[in-house]
């Protein structure tokens, strides 16, 4: 008879180490194989957290690792806070999150309800859709930056084509009103596959026997869609929210690439101004401080996220 | 509205939820809005606030 993997590998463990391991209880040895990630978490994301809060609170440079390291306390939370370029920023980041989120959400949600019906091709055009989200940001930033183009770009023949207006007279990346557009354009042609993957996993879940019941009793199409469909794939819709939301607000290389926080500092968000404050002023006091500002909003809004998740899921 | 300052008295975590929920939202609220730097100023100590009152409340009794 052949030996089982087990058997080799408990054969294989040196004496000393099996007889100290079989005098472990059970709790002992889920701490001892659990204990290697929880140092990693520690090394990796707790340790550099506590140390950007004490940094936050100095006015360490990292590019002056030898000069003299003051404690500032609250100087660098108060400038900040006060200043209305950060301000700007911050109404630049939201119009980024909010538009960006209520396309993705709405042209998610309407291409996941059509390909959940069965026709012929679903498959090809699903794997279709999904293609613009396995690409790389910086490669989608690219040749955006050709379609945008006034000149030579698709994207302003297709706007001559449908609307009349010539496609030399505007720049969607040079345009103060329409560069904030343009980003989101973007992010929406990119990320609304995701979106609508995580409702198609809804729509999937639902059994057919609800709507056969709800036929049974008579309800009209409308009614279905509203007290069946959308309450069973709100918790989907939620969670691609809080994915969507979360990676949005630290949305830097796609932006980077297309406009580069421009024209003047219309499309400048938080993660590009935070890594220009850090990397290109080497204020790492000041850019810490404001990186806990950002890491505490975020972290307040994915807790009321996840508790609403949660009720919803719970009903 | 009783039932929730009820909530509140006698330390319950629903209420208190409620209130660390309504405070992370007028904070993130501040932080974003186009109107007053003065809102923009105070979001942060706000937001931190909720933030902080959410994580200790969830450990209060149903």
């Amino acid at each position: 008879m052949s030996e089982s993997p087990i058997d080799s590998l408990a054969r294989a463990t040196p004496p000393a180490l099996a007889g100290r391991i079989r005098g472990l209880s059970d709790r002992s040895i889920a701490w001892l194989f659990v204990s290697p990630t929880i140092l990693l978490l520690l090394a990796i994301n707790i340790f550099p957290l506590i140390w950007t809060i004490r940094l936050s609170f100095t006015n360490f440079a990292a590019n002056k690792p030898n000069a003299e390291v003051k404690w500032v306390g609250l100087r660098n939370y108060e400038r900040i806070l006060t200043d209305p370029d950060i301000w700007q920023t911050m109404q630049a980041t939201a119009h980024f999150l909010f538009w960006s989120l209520f396309f993705q959400v709405v042209i998610g949600f309407t291409l996941a309800w059509l390909i959940n019906r069965k026709f012929r091709g679903n498959d090809f055009v699903t794997t279709l859709i999904v293609l613009p989200m396995m690409l790389s940001p910086a490669v989608v930033g690219n040749f955006w930056t050709f379609l945008y183009q006034p000149q030579i770009g698709l994207f302003n023949y297709a706007v001559e084509f449908l609307t009349g207006i010539p496609a030399s007279s505007f720049s969607m990346l040079g345009s103060v009103a329409l560069a904030p557009w343009a980003i989101v354009i973007v992010d929406t042609w990119m990320w609304t596959p995701f979106v609508m993957l995580i409702c198609l996993a809804g729509l999937r879940s639902i059994p057919d026997y609800i709507y056969e019941a709800a036929e049974v009793d008579r309800a009209s199409k409308w009614r279905q869609f509203w007290t069946m469909t959308i309450p069973m794939v709100l918790p989907f819709l939620m969670l691609a929210v809080l994915f969507r939301g979360i990676e949005n607000f630290k949305m830097f290389d796609l932006v980077v690439q297309l406009t580069g926080g421009g024209p003047g500092d219309t499309t400048l968000l938080t993660s590009i101004e935070l890594k220009r404050e850090a990397f290109e002023k080497w204020r790492t006091g000041y850019s810490s401080a404001y990186a806990i500002i950002l890491f505490v909003t975020v972290f307040g809004l994915a807790s009321i996220y996840v508790k609403a998740l949660n009720k919803v899921k719970e009903r | 509205m009783s039932k929730f300052f009820n909530g509140l008295m006698r330390l319950r975590r629903g209420a208190w939820e409620m209130l660390a929920t309504i405070l992370i939202a007028i904070g993130v609220f501040m932080l974003m809005q186009p109107f007053a730097l003065v809102l923009f100023t105070w979001s942060f100590p706000v937001t931190l606030l909720g933030t902080v009152m959410f994580i200790i409340v969830s450990k209060f009794p149903e």
